[in-house]
């Protein structure tokens, strides 16, 4: 279970001894490696794993933990990891519920937590702090952006997500732009595998589209029955619902489908074109949105970590703050509420050969911020 | 699909009187079986037959190597056992497929929906296992009434000395028994499988549903798991459309879809509640 990943590495010659770090650091992963969600988890692990491996540094030092989706065991973890293992900082956390258990307890112990992929409304408003970052995207962001972009063409949604924080944020998020009527809005249990009943109800509803946001295991299930349903209503989400992680296992019923996100593989940008080739060679696989993010918050901690020391928390807050990295999505900056600010793309699923994946077809919002950023007082 | 899955189980759990809880690991096994077959060969005709042989021959496996020393001793130790063999199935799993979802896609056959009368339409699939359920309770029922094995079978659940006595080689009735029960979850899981996603961990959540459905319809009777599925999958799908429709008509509609939807999940265990409270032993208790 416990897997030390020190990053042994071999340092770079001694011509590069200018990046040395005043400190070294150490991270303590906490992320989602075995259950349904775990491909969610391994591809931020990967991510995170292959920037510092590029970086050739072997100052960095992490420690990578399985919560197993569950937010005891998370809990356990981050109190061992702060306690025993001494981390300097802490991230990892795929799903929101696990981040509402863990963050605001460490961030109250002045370790530092950035994340990688949840980011709950009440960690972006009343709850937010100066230890916590959130590399990702407020939870809210990638639906608002499907919310501006369906307004485009479409009059009546039916829009369904999980009944969980991130769930709620989501159909928050789209309604908060769509300004067309929704024929329905629906939460289902998380982990749900069978949709018959909610189908059924998109077949009676009149809807002209369905949004849903279904990350892992529950997008590939919908996904797959929808299709054989016969409903053939356009289908519309957050890149959640058709990240690189699932598209292989929904196959061609996904082709067509819109989504957006903050990232895409074909994104053109110098450090976007190095992290997709470098993934490649060393997984082979395409990475996901989950995998992107990762590797932009090792990057960012890496860059952190060459101006400040680990142990002066001011001061590498503050280096952290400036977000002086290459970002695989081109610009990034950091809100006040260390929310980021970044473009949101409409991307549209289609086939590459024999693989089948995200192209970018649209813009949805240029440096958009999130809604809670006013709510913070920090 | 659920029906499959719990008269697997209630048939071992009948019978030979012990408590299975790896069976939603051979359900695991089947859809993955049936996935890498059907990626290799093409054809998901072939996948389903492999799901079965897979997940027989692991049954069959599980029951020699461990199973067989788990007879004599009481629940807790059974219950210890097989849940220990679901870590292994689920990390070995991992360790050779990997975390990450298979693709295993319906055949040409059956994809497409069919409109029923009255103007509705339904996925030809879905009709496709409704009708293999069917198939396997007529089939089950005619092995174990009207057979010679199911006749041994039937004797063996009321009195495992006697049969042996009679010279009756009661350590292979037992591989058979749960060979044919993982069979019938590997070929749940292969069904399944092409509905949802093929990943690790697929099997639990339908592990607990297939407990419930036993436990309604009274352990070790095929019946009573064939009436229990049924009620379950009524009272779950029901459930989960109407509930919110009925708070919709006094509370504001995100509230009702919470409230309803949260209601929903937990109504099949208060089905069974109610079911246990007037018939302790089930539905269709089979008479021991």
């Amino acid at each position: 279970m416990r897997n030390i990943l020190a990053a042994s590495l071999l340092a770079l010659s001694a011509g590069l001894a200018g990046n040395a770090f005043a400190e070294p650091v150490k991270i303590g992963m906490i992320t989602t490696l075995s259950g349904g969600g775990a491909g969610l988890g391994i591809d931020a692990r990967d991510g995170f794993m292959l920037a510092i491996k590029q970086s050739g540094n072997s100052e960095i030092e992490v420690v990578t933990e399985d919560d197993a989706q569950k937010p005891e065991l998370a809990v356990q973890i981050a109190d061992k990891m702060v306690q025993s293992d001494k981390v300097d900082l802490m991230t990892g956390i795929i799903w929101s519920n696990l981040a509402m258990a863990v963050v605001p307890a460490v961030t109250a112990q002045d370790i530092i937590y950035l994340s990688v992929n949840a980011g709950p409304s009440a960690l972006a408003g009343a709850g937010c702090g100066p230890n916590y970052f959130n590399v990702a995207y407020q939870n809210d962001n990638f639906h608002e952006a499907m919310g501006e972009a369906a307004n485009k063409d479409y009059k009546k949604t039916f829009i369904m997500a999980p009944n969980y924080p991130a769930g709620k944020d989501s159909l928050t998020g789209f309604k908060r732009y769509y300004k067309g009527e929704l024929a329905g809005e629906v939460y289902t249990k998380l982990g749900q595998t069978d949709y018959a009943a909610e189908i059924a109800q998109i077949r009676a509803s009149g809807a002209d589209s369905v949004f849903i946001f279904l990350p892992g295991g529950m997008g590939i299930a919908f996904t797959k029955q929808y299709a054989q349903s016969g409903v053939g209503l356009p289908l519309l989400g957050p890149a959640f619902s058709f990240s690189q992680d699932v598209l292989p296992a929904i196959g061609d019923a996904a082709l067509g489908v819109k989504n957006t996100a903050s990232w895409a593989p074909d994104l053109d940008n110098a450090a976007n074109k190095a992290f997709v080739d470098g993934f490649k060679a060393e997984y082979g696989r395409l990475p996901s949105v989950y995998a992107a993010q990762a590797y932009d918050t090792a990057n960012l901690i890496l860059s952190a970590a060459a101006k400040a020391s680990v142990k002066d928390k001011d001061a590498f807050r503050a280096a952290l703050k400036e977000a002086q990295f290459d970002s695989v999505r081109g610009k990034f900056s950091f809100n006040t509420n260390n929310h980021p600010i970044q473009d949101f793309y409409v991307r549209e699923v289609v086939k590459d050969g024999d693989t089948l994946t995200n192209k970018i077809v649209g813009t949805a919002f240029t440096d958009h911020k999130d809604a809670y950023a006013a709510e913070c007082k920090m | 699909m659920l029906f499959l899955m719990a008269a697997g189980l209630t048939l071992i759990f009948g019978v030979m009187g012990l408590i299975n809880l790896a069976h939603g690991s051979l359900f695991m096994i089947g859809a993955f079986a049936c996935a890498t077959v059907a990626a290799a060969t093409g054809s998901f005709w072939l996948g389903l037959v492999a799901s079965l042989a897979a997940a027989a021959a692991a049954g069959a496996l599980v029951e020699i190597l461990v199973i067989r020393r788990l007879y004599e001793r009481d629940h807790l130790d059974q219950v210890l056992a097989t849940f220990a063999l679901i870590l292994i199935f689920s990390e070995g799993t991992r360790w050779v497929f990997g975390s990450f979802p298979l693709y295993l896609d319906i055949p040409q056959l059956l994809s497409g929906a069919v409109h029923l009368p009255g103007g509705a339409q339904y996925p030809v699939y879905r009709l496709a296992v409704i009708g293999v359920g069917i198939a396997v309770a007529i089939g089950l029922y005619l092995l174990i009434g009207k057979t010679r094995l199911g006749m041994r079978i039937r004797a063996g659940e009321s009195d495992r000395e006697m049969i042996g006595a009679l010279g009756i080689d009661i350590g292979t009735l037992y591989t058979l028994v749960f060979a044919l029960g993982a069979a019938l979850a590997g070929l749940a899981g292969a069904m399944v499988g092409a509905l949802q996603s093929v990943q690790v961990g697929m099997g639990e959540p339908v592990l607990i549903l297939a407990f419930v459905v036993i436990v309604i319809g009274g352990i070790g009777s095929i019946k009573g798991a064939l009436i229990g599925s049924v009620l379950v999958g009524l009272t779950e799908t029901l459930g989960r459309f109407l509930l919110p429709h009925l708070f919709g008509l006094f509370m504001p509609p995100s509230d009702a879809a919470t409230v309803g939807a949260a209601l929903a999940s937990m109504l099949i265990y208060i089905v069974m509640a109610l079911i246990l409270a007037f018939r302790p032993r089930g539905l269709f208790a089979a008479s021991a």
